[in-house]
């Protein structure tokens, strides 16, 4: 049977609570993690702040010295320009975003719409050489982009997928499909086969017993590698700038560090760009959060 | 209800391990036949071969005429209890049971009849409304069992059903299931590991080991003559005592002296072990007449019975049944008596039944 996080983390050894300690006691140790975690949080959020500061103070502040934290003008201009172009109309990034949207969006629901069926397969199915194969599948992943994309360069030029959507929509599904089989594989191994074979026995084919009874147990698993191929998709660089080109067909990334260098850069439009493109995976990993712990533990502890 | 025939059944999986090596047996209409034997002995395999889950690699199987090596499930038309009862986890009680009627396409009045009906051999009632995860282990057995009632199947297929449950509701569950297969004349398969199990239910016993049968017969035969050496440690608990012996004037005679009448046409030359249940020997007071020396290594007090276990002529694990009024102590002096007939006797090279 599927074994929920809770059980999992309560079926742990029972510590031996007779055994003398030389631990803090409870409030001076509270104390300490507390003061640590809030170290580590203001170092790890600094940025953040920073990026979020900048987005919203006006060109001068911007390069203020000493940098002002507090008592600046508060002005929205930089979010402004990100959305439309200094003669009206829609700007190069704005455009960029959707062009983002629309990459990590279908590349998601592909690998999605591909990885499932085939994580199911490779979970209920005496498929020669599973074990190979799956190694094989996860071994795509083993090199970083960098690696590859020299050579899918040169392949794309031959094929004229250079500077197109659909070749960054390809090359990403190709690149979250491994990651969708192995975590969704996990997520099917918990589903208990007997609801496939039961539904078998009561009249329905292989595939029905699979849609009606199997696919709306695996929702929640779905959400979090979804999510996660989503995230990848949507923060990718390395591919994006090696592969596109123009303004029509860039994605966010490299078109926010296209904003950096020539004569002068705009600081507070840098950070207003990188706030709206962090602002949707935040939001959304936020909603899921559930799902994404579930992702990340499945497997940790063995039934 | 059908008969059930299955023959020459094997099954070799992609990956190259073969979970049934050659499996033939057939079950009468009606009948209550078990298949017991370890994990991994493929008896579950055969079970699914049965339902049409899983392809043989090459045999046949017969559900009454008709040769279904070729049916999908669907067609087959029999119904199967998991171990993990299988219940749709978003369905009630109700719509769980009218599910596979519905999948048929049943008329809406008669699917409520039939459902009433099997809730009702099943007393599950006040349960209707309720999902699978607000009911008890035995509930869920329970109405994993109503649903393959409702179906009105030709024969129903039991996959290890009271294995989840804990010991007392299992007892009461093993009743259940015996009543209902005598009331309904059902044809069933049974697979279990447990083998009290099988001896409560079955009409027959078929005990499965690497793949193989190696006994079918009633409970009783199975108990008192096991045909290999397997049968004769896992049928019953504690198991046989497996006591080397020679052949030596027309008796058999063991290490430590004890002395067995032999059955008839045993072979000559071969090394010989007796099946000795422990109900058929006694622990004595030492030199007691026809005994022979031994010496208590433990006792297991069980309530009703004691179960000693002896040091016999270096065989230091032979088992004794007795009564709890009879008591020794460990480690006391004491003898060792056969009582019962004569016993079943097995080739140690093939491991099988010689006379």
């Amino acid at each position: 049977m599927a074994v929920s996080v809770d059980e999992a983390v309560s079926a742990g050894p029972v510590r031996d609570q007779t055994r003398p300690t030389r631990r803090l006691g409870g409030r001076g140790r509270s104390v300490l993690e507390i003061a640590l975690l809030t170290v580590l949080a203001v170092v790890m959020l600094f940025p953040v702040l920073w990026m979020i500061e900048t987005s919203i103070k006006e060109n001068r502040d911007v390069y203020a010295v000493p940098a002002e934290f507090f008592g600046f003008t508060v002005t929205m201009e930089h979010f402004k320009d990100v959305f439309v172009a200094p003669g009206g109309g829609r700007s190069a990034l704005s455009v960029a975003f959707l062009n983002s949207a629309v990459v990590a969006g279908v590349s998601t629901v592909l690998a999605t719409v591909l990885g499932v069926p085939a994580a199911w397969a490779y979970s209920r199915f005496a498929v020669k050489a599973r074990k190979d194969q799956l190694f094989f599948i996860l071994s795509t992943r083993f090199m970083p982009p960098v690696v590859v994309v020299i050579p899918i360069f040169l392949m794309y030029r031959q094929v004229g997928l250079i500077d197109s959507k659909l070749g960054l929509i390809l090359i990403y599904t190709a690149y979250n499909l491994p990651f969708t089989i192995w975590m969704m594989k996990g997520f099917v191994d918990e589903v208990p086969a007997e609801y496939e074979d039961a539904a078998m026995l009561d009249g329905y084919t292989r595939l029905q017993a699979f849609r009606r009874h199997t696919l709306p147990l695996l929702v929640p698993g779905i959400a979090a590698t979804a999510v996660f191929a989503l995230i990848f998709s949507w923060n990718e660089f390395v591919f994006a700038i090696f592969l596109t080109s123009s303004d029509s067909v860039r994605t966010a990334p490299p078109a926010i560090a296209g904003l950096i260098g020539g004569t002068t850069t705009d600081w507070g439009l840098v950070a207003a760009a990188s706030v709206v493109f962090a602002l949707p995976v935040l939001v959304f990993a936020y909603l899921v959060r559930k799902h994404l712990i579930a992702g990340v533990t499945l497997g940790a502890v063995r039934r | 209800m059908a008969g059930i025939e299955v023959i020459a059944l094997h099954k070799r999986y992609p990956d190259g391990t073969v979970a049934v090596e050659h499996v033939d047996f057939s079950i009468k209409d009606g009948e209550l036949f078990v298949m017991l034997g370890p994990s991994g002995c493929g008896k579950t395999t055969t079970l699914r071969a049965i339902a049409g889950l899983e392809r043989q690699t090459t045999g046949d199987i017969r559900i009454g005429n008709t040769l279904v090596n070729d049916l999908p499930p669907a067609e087959r038309d029999i119904a199967m209890v998991f171990q993990f009862y299988a219940l749709y986890p978003h369905l009630r009680t109700r719509d769980n049971l009218a599910f596979p009627l519905r999948a048929e396409g049943l008329p809406k009045p008669e699917v409520h009849e039939r459902v009433a009906e099997a809730a009702r051999l099943m007393r599950l009632g006040p349960l209707l409304d309720r999902r699978p995860r607000q009911l008890s282990g035995g509930e869920q057995q329970r109405v994993a069992l109503a649903r393959a009632l409702v179906r009105r199947p030709r024969a129903f297929l039991m996959d290890e059903p009271l294995t989840n449950l804990d010991a007392e509701l299992r007892a009461d569950m093993r009743t259940e299931i015996k009543h209902l297969q005598g009331e309904l004349g059902a044809t069933m398969v049974y697979v279990t590991h447990d083998q009290v199990e099988a001896m409560s239910l079955g009409h027959r016993i078929a005990i499965l080991n690497k793949g193989r049968v190696e006994q079918t017969g009633t409970p009783l035969e199975v108990y008192d003559r096991p045909a290999s050496l397997f049968c004769a440690a896992f049928i019953g608990a504690p198991p046989m005592n497996l006591i080397e012996v020679e052949v030596a004037d027309g008796k058999l005679r063991s290490q430590g002296g004890l002395v067995l009448t032999p059955p008839p046409g045993l072979p000559r030359d071969r090394c010989l072990v007796a099946g000795v249940r422990p109900e058929a020997l006694e622990v004595t007071a030492p030199g007691a007449e026809r005994s022979v020396p031994a010496r208590v290594v433990s006792a297991e007090w069980l309530g009703d019975e004691i179960i000693y276990v002896v040091d016999h002529g270096g065989q230091r694990d032979v088992r004794v049944r007795m009564p709890p009024t009879v008591r020794f102590a460990a480690d006391a002096p004491v003898g060792l008596r056969h009582t019962g007939g004569t016993p079943a006797v097995y080739d140690v090279s093939t491991e099988e039944l010689v006379a």
